[in-house]
């Protein structure tokens, strides 16, 4: 229930693309920023009743509890291939694919390089926290050398794991992607830019251009074990250090 | 988009008719990778489907390809893919989600030795994996049997059929001896009926409600317990209504053969031989594999003197004849593994020392 006041202008509201429900996210989760993102994008281009998304395996498996949208979980690592029988068969409507760091740079490199390179015309979303968070906490790809997780209690061996991979840079050795840009939702006028990445993202793939990809850095406050502010600070410092924001292609 | 059916005999190996008949029962989005010896039924697809306005995509692995096919699923899009033993081995994953979801597919398996990367010749060894649901978790595939060109293609379109009418993965369970052997068929017909998916597949929330498929259930009142009901229900309706099985000169026969697919050839030619020895031997031809004819069985080899399971394996059907018949008749076995035929003469050696 929403009161109206009279001569008031309403500057802010929830996305009809959003679901009216409560969340399940940890305070402080970068997840419930990004959602926001992509279904206000979704609302603008009037592109709700004509989107599929595709749930990935990670703390972001229940996005399909907070859209107001179609939606298809795939199994850990798939979502880039279940996104593209997706829209091979429904090639006039919107496929988003929702992933984390584990998802799509260890287990699903693989679907996410081929579906990239393929230019398929769709358009993934990849929220980078350096962390496995459904599991409790696991080195991610993306762990920062020397990050402690619990598989990586001393802190990140480069040696013995290798230096974390930045996604947008791999990508961007292939010829098909259209868009790529890195950005990150650590504070408000980042979250700005990243609504700007996201709109252009979907809109590529509403205007039929090809494969667009969005990567944010997203704090983990939970399994980094850091309060709210902490992780946002850990992000505009430590993350954006290592993994450069930007665009990286806009073509 | 029609496709003409001729009428008349045509000569295709069995892996080009796998893919023929799939485009006769309306496959539009096909998702391969390479594997010998099922390869043909990719090339096929590759040059076919653009003529029919379907869509041929070569996957990075047999993994995206039953992921894609997983996707075209939920879109309600007709789909297949096709592989061979080490490449299905990897497409269980696929198979144990589309079961989880409910999503209708045909999967072909053209089986070759094993274990491991085995060699590339027709085997049986994966009767394990087809029928016991090769995937974790408690589901079954529709898992069809065929034993020559003609077949092969008949229940192509039927698989599809089947899969759209339950909602479930049929698979079709071939080797590479089928797949690669050349033989006259006439091509079948387009199915009769065409299943209406527009209340479950996912094409945008346009006035409706928005839905999701699935397969995590973490909440007890939509649990996944509750799944499990449902699929065992549908899986009992399934062995209800959908077993088939051929029986070959078992009026009066006195011992019976029990073979699926290529095996039941060799043993179909060993009866004959037999039959006009004057030995009284029938064959007992199981196409369903799973649902599995264990009564139709029971009730023709209750009163035989001898059955033996013939199989390119080390005895994988023989446990289902076993359960199927119990301690009632003497069961004995003859298999060869690692992709070789099974013999003629064998087959009728070990008849004849009981006859």
């Amino acid at each position: 229930m929403r009161s109206e006041v009279a001569g008031a202008k309403r500057v802010f509201s929830r996305p009809e693309t959003l679901a009216d429900v409560p969340t399940h996210y940890c305070p402080g989760c970068g997840h419930g920023i990004i959602h926001r993102l992509m279904a206000q994008v979704v609302d603008e281009l009037g592109m709700r009743e004509k989107t599929i998304v595709i749930a990935s395996v990670g703390c972001s498996v229940l996005i399909y509890n907070y859209m107001n949208a179609d939606s298809l979980e795939a199994a850990h690592g798939r979502a880039p291939a279940v996104a593209t029988g997706v829209k091979r068969v429904r090639p006039d409507r919107l496929v988003i694919s929702y992933q984390g760091d584990g998802d799509l740079l260890a287990i699903g490199t693989a679907e996410t390089i081929h579906a990239a390179n393929r230019g398929e015309n769709i358009t993934i979303l990849f929220v980078n926290n350096a962390i496995y968070g459904m599991t409790g906490g696991q080195m991610a790809p993306t762990s920062l050398a020397g990050q402690k997780t619990k598989t990586s209690p001393y802190g990140r061996n480069p040696a013995e794991a290798g230096m974390p991979i930045r996604a947008c840079e791999l990508l961007n050795t292939l010829e098909a992607p259209v868009f790529i840009e890195r950005c990150s939702v650590h504070d408000v006028p980042h979250i700005l830019k990243a609504k700007r990445a996201t709109r252009k993202a979907i809109e590529n793939q509403v205007k039929g251009r090809g494969f667009s990809f969005v990567e944010y850095l997203s704090m983990c406050p939970t399994n980094w074990g850091m309060s709210s502010q902490a992780a946002a600070d850990w992000v505009s410092t430590e993350m954006v250090s290592y993994y450069p924001l930007g665009n990286i292609r806009d073509r | 988009m029609r496709v003409a059916v001729v009428a008349e005999p045509v000569l295709m190996r069995g892996n080009e008719a796998i893919a023929e008949a799939a485009i006769i029962a309306g496959c539009r989005y096909y998702f391969a990778y390479p594997i010998t010896p099922q390869n043909e039924i990719a090339a096929y697809m590759a040059r076919r489907m653009p003529e029919v306005g379907g869509t041929f995509l070569q996957a990075e692995s047999e993994i995206a390809s039953i992921n894609m096919v997983f996707g075209a699923a939920a879109a309600g899009g007709r789909t297949m893919t096709s592989s061979s033993s080490p490449g299905i081995s990897l497409k269980q994953e696929g198979l144990s989600y589309m079961a989880g979801t409910e999503l209708p597919a045909v999967v072909v398996n053209m089986m070759r030795g094993g274990p491991g990367l085995g060699n590339i010749a027709g085997s049986q060894g994966d009767y394990f994996q087809a029928t016991k649901g090769g995937g974790h978790g408690d589901y079954h595939m529709i898992v069809l049997a065929p034993a020559s060109v003609q077949e092969l293609a008949a229940l192509t379109v039927d698989a599809f059929e089947l899969s759209d009418r339950y909602r479930i993965v049929t698979m079709i369970l071939g080797d590479g001896y089928l797949g690669q052997m050349s033989e006259s068929l006439v091509l079948p017909e387009p199915p009769s009926k065409l299943y209406d998916k527009s209340s479950w597949i996912l094409d945008g929330a346009a006035g409706r409600d928005p839905r999701t498929i699935a397969s995590l259930r973490l909440k007890p009142e939509d649990g996944v317990e509750r799944l499990n009901l449902r699929l065992q229900e549908k899986y009992r309706e399934i062995e209800a209504e959908e077993i088939r099985f051929e029986c070959f000169q078992c009026q009066d026969a006195e011992v019976l053969l029990v073979a699926f697919g290529l095996a039941a050839r060799v043993c179909k030619a060993a009866v004959n031989q037999l039959r006009s020895a004057g030995v009284r031997v029938g064959l007992f031809r199981p196409i369903t594999l799973w649902p599995f004819p264990y009564g139709e069985l029971l009730q023709r080899a209750g009163r035989m003197k001898k059955v033996l399971v013939v199989e390119m394996n080390a005895g994988q059907m023989l446990e289902d004849v076993r359960l199927a018949l119990g301690d009632k008749v003497r069961i004995e076995f003859y298999g060869r593994m690692g992709a070789m035929l099974v013999e003629e003469e064998e087959i009728i050696k070990r008849i004849r020392k009981e006859s």
